[in-house]
């Protein structure tokens, strides 16, 4: 564990969503984090998040080296020195943990991904979902809202699922009409719930070929796990997910900036 | 904090006579509807504009229009209107916009050059070489206007183009003629069609050499200057004006690569854009390109107008190879050629696939292309969701982020 004489690296994800903050020693530890919601004030949640963050590494905010700010929100961090996309940062943080050739699946907020990286780590390939939000978090809070389910109920009752009922549509509003419809035929929740998670999985897999190993990354990962077990039993393949799913972007973000600060040290020098 | 850089670049002098051939081109028709002094006829991009010319027409383009309608960003507006006539949103945006600016009374014609509409046809004439939309774009006109309608028929996804083909367009072509002189009044003057063909030829002698300026490095100028700069190609077609707006572009150009003018500042990465431009983007499109330090150097869309092909001696025939070996109306293997041929000419890093909802001719990434391209030059791709006119298929920041880590990515290999 770190100590406040320790320089450190900090990662800023502001998420269409949530906003993430991962504080690395200069080791790559991870010390300190912390998620909380987007809001409308991004540069004030990314403060409050970088304080909860440097209050759990305990380290002051004078002994950050450098910043690296990513997502949506990444034009909006003033103590940011340097802004990545959450592309190249979910990339690099998902190497950190998985140094091989892989296929990336991230479901985000309002974005999915899917990055191809080779074995070195550097990008082959990255598709982004289409400007619909179809198969993202965005599409399990609305159903959730529509369901009268708390957000963090979902998973439990996923796995509840004894006969999954599938639904077709891809547009979200037709979506929750086709729920409707299956609750007035008497369809059981946990099963339309169950449908909900592989209706985002479709979404997802439609995007890309999945090559080389697969790792899972991302908010609706972290939250509902089901979804990755999901996931193996549909693709019949092992899934690899980092200790803190939704952090990956973060993370990548205070890898950056750890690269950064040494370039900066070496040019210094 | 990182902001995004404000951008200040060299200015293309010619920009200034660009900008007064557009205007005469409209003032000119403007006067000859009001005066009746000449016939005005509508013609689709690739049409049969040097007939049209050779004929006495003044010739007007309805998708230069619809451009325009884009690029002011007054298209999204206007498309709902002509959705409400049954023109469904996922067909062509030059065609709804337009419509929908004719029902609205609106256009951008009275903002630029304080001209209250765009010129009533005497006549409509489509080739299909472009897509099926035009033909319906202009038959609806000449159902709502009462207005003579006549076109060529392209044949489509066409590899190897054989003299069966050329023969029947030649044709084609050539069949309008009664029909044009009955709307004209006057009698076909070969002489004077000659001549327009031979304009248009040496224009694109023309266009070509200024687009390929773009394979210096750094580049002199981008596609996103290219788009504005075509603008005499398109409307001033077969016409002296056209031709010597050209010879006054080029040499600029090539001063420009010998000044070691470059259109990015520190040019880093060089693109290749395949497919429409989104017209109500293109400032913060070039400008976000300029910051990333990226040059989009060639495209698909400005190449659309080189027609070296014509040929004064053989005016029919030679408009129809012309308008025949497009890249729009080509099969799959032969696109993927004509981009591995501009690889090899214009030196680029990747290619930035538009795909654009309402014009599936110009999006070609709908069938695998993107990923054979990628897998067979080795070169990185990215497509981008949008559209030509319709910003409602446009998503900004999705677009702006794809955009940033394909540079990102550039810049890690």
């Amino acid at each position: 564990m770190s100590n406040d004489t320790d320089e450190v690296f900090v990662g800023v994800d502001v998420g269409a969503s949530r906003t993430k903050v991962a504080i690395l020693d200069a080791a790559a530890n991870l010390i300190g984090y912390d998620v909380r919601k987007s809001g409308t004030d991004f540069a004030g949640t990314a403060d409050l998040c970088m304080e909860a963050s440097l209050d759990m590494a305990a380290v002051s905010r004078n002994k950050i080296q450098y910043c690296v700010s990513t997502g949506y929100g990444r034009k909006n961090v003033a103590f940011s020195r340097e802004t990545k996309t959450e592309i190249s940062c979910h990339a690099r943080g998902c190497y950190h943990y998985f140094p091989m050739a892989m296929t990336i699946i991230d479901i985000g907020g309002q974005d999915n991904k899917v990055i191809k990286l080779d074995d070195q780590g550097r990008r082959i390939n990255f598709k982004m979902n289409r400007k619909c939000a179809a198969g993202t978090g965005a599409f399990l809070e609305e159903m959730s809202a529509r369901l009268d389910i708390p957000l963090e109920e979902m998973d439990a009752l996923a796995r509840q699922s004894t006969e999954m009922v599938e639904l077709g549509s891809y547009c979200t509003v037709f979506s929750g009409t086709e729920v409707l419809e299956k609750i007035r035929q008497g369809k059981k929740v946990p099963d339309i719930v169950k449908g909900l998670f592989f209706s985002v999985i479709k979404r997802v897999l439609e995007m890309d070929s999945l090559t080389d190993r697969v790792a899972m990354t991302g908010g609706v990962v972290e939250h509902n796990p089901y979804l990755v077990d999901m996931v193996r039993e549909i693709t019949s393949r092992d899934i690899l997910v980092p200790e803190h799913p939704q952090l990956t972007g973060a993370v990548g973000a205070a890898l950056f900036a750890r690269e950064a600060a040494a370039a900066e040290m070496i040019r210094d020098e | 904090m990182t902001e995004e850089k404000k951008v200040t670049r060299k200015k293309i002098e010619a920009t200034e006579v660009c900008k007064k051939i557009m205007a005469d081109h409209f003032y000119e028709m403007d006067e000859a509807v009001r005066t009746r002094s000449k016939k005005i006829a509508w013609c689709t991009s690739v049409g049969p504009a040097e007939l049209l010319r050779g004929m006495g027409f003044l010739v007007y383009f309805p998708e230069n229009h619809g451009a325009m309608l884009g690029a002011t960003r007054m298209a999204t507006d206007l498309i709902p209107y002509a959705n409400a006539l049954g023109y469904s949103p996922d067909i062509c945006s030059y065609l709804t916009c337009d419509i929908g600016s004719y029902l609205q009374k609106k256009t951008p014609l009275k903002m630029a050059y304080n001209i209250e509409s765009v010129p009533r046809p005497d006549v409509l004439v489509y080739n299909t070489n472009q897509c099926r939309d035009v033909q319906d774009w202009f038959a609806w006109y000449s159902r709502e206007l009462n207005v003579p309608l006549v076109g060529v028929h392209t044949h489509r996804d066409i590899g190897d183009i054989g003299p069966t083909q050329i023969k029947d367009i030649a044709v084609q072509i050539e069949d309008l003629v009664p029909q044009l002189e009955q709307v004209s009044g006057g009698k076909f003057d070969m002489d004077r069609f000659k001549e327009a063909v031979g304009y248009s030829r040496r224009t694109s002698e023309l266009w070509r050499a200024c687009l390929e300026t773009a394979a210096a490095v750094p580049s002199p100028w981008t596609f996103f200057d290219a788009t504005i700069h075509m603008g005499p190609a398109v409307v001033a077609r077969g016409t002296r004006e056209g031709m010597e707006y050209y010879e006054l572009l080029l040499p600029e150009l090539e001063q420009r690569i010998r000044d070691g003018v470059a259109a990015v500042e520190g040019e880093r990465h060089r693109l290749y854009w395949e497919g429409m431009p989104i017209w109500g983007k293109l400032r913060p499109l070039s400008e976000q390109f300029y910051s990333l330090k990226a040059c989009v150097v060639a495209s698909t869309y400005c190449n659309s107008w080189i027609f070296d092909q014509l040929d004064p001696a053989k005016p029919f025939e030679s408009m129809a190879v012309a308008y025949t070996e497009l890249f729009i109306v080509r099969d799959e293997p032969f696109k993927e050629k004509y981009i591995a041929d501009c690889l090899e000419k214009f030196k680029f890093d990747g290619i930035v696939f538009h795909d654009a909802k309402t014009c599936p001719n110009n999006s070609n990434n709908r069938y695998g292309m993107p990923e054979r391209i990628a897998k067979n030059l080795g070169i990185p791709v990215l497509t981008i969701n949008g559209d030509l006119c319709d910003l409602r298929c446009y998503s900004e920041e999705q677009a702006k982020t794809n955009i940033e880590a394909f540079i990102e990515q550039l810049e890690e290999t």
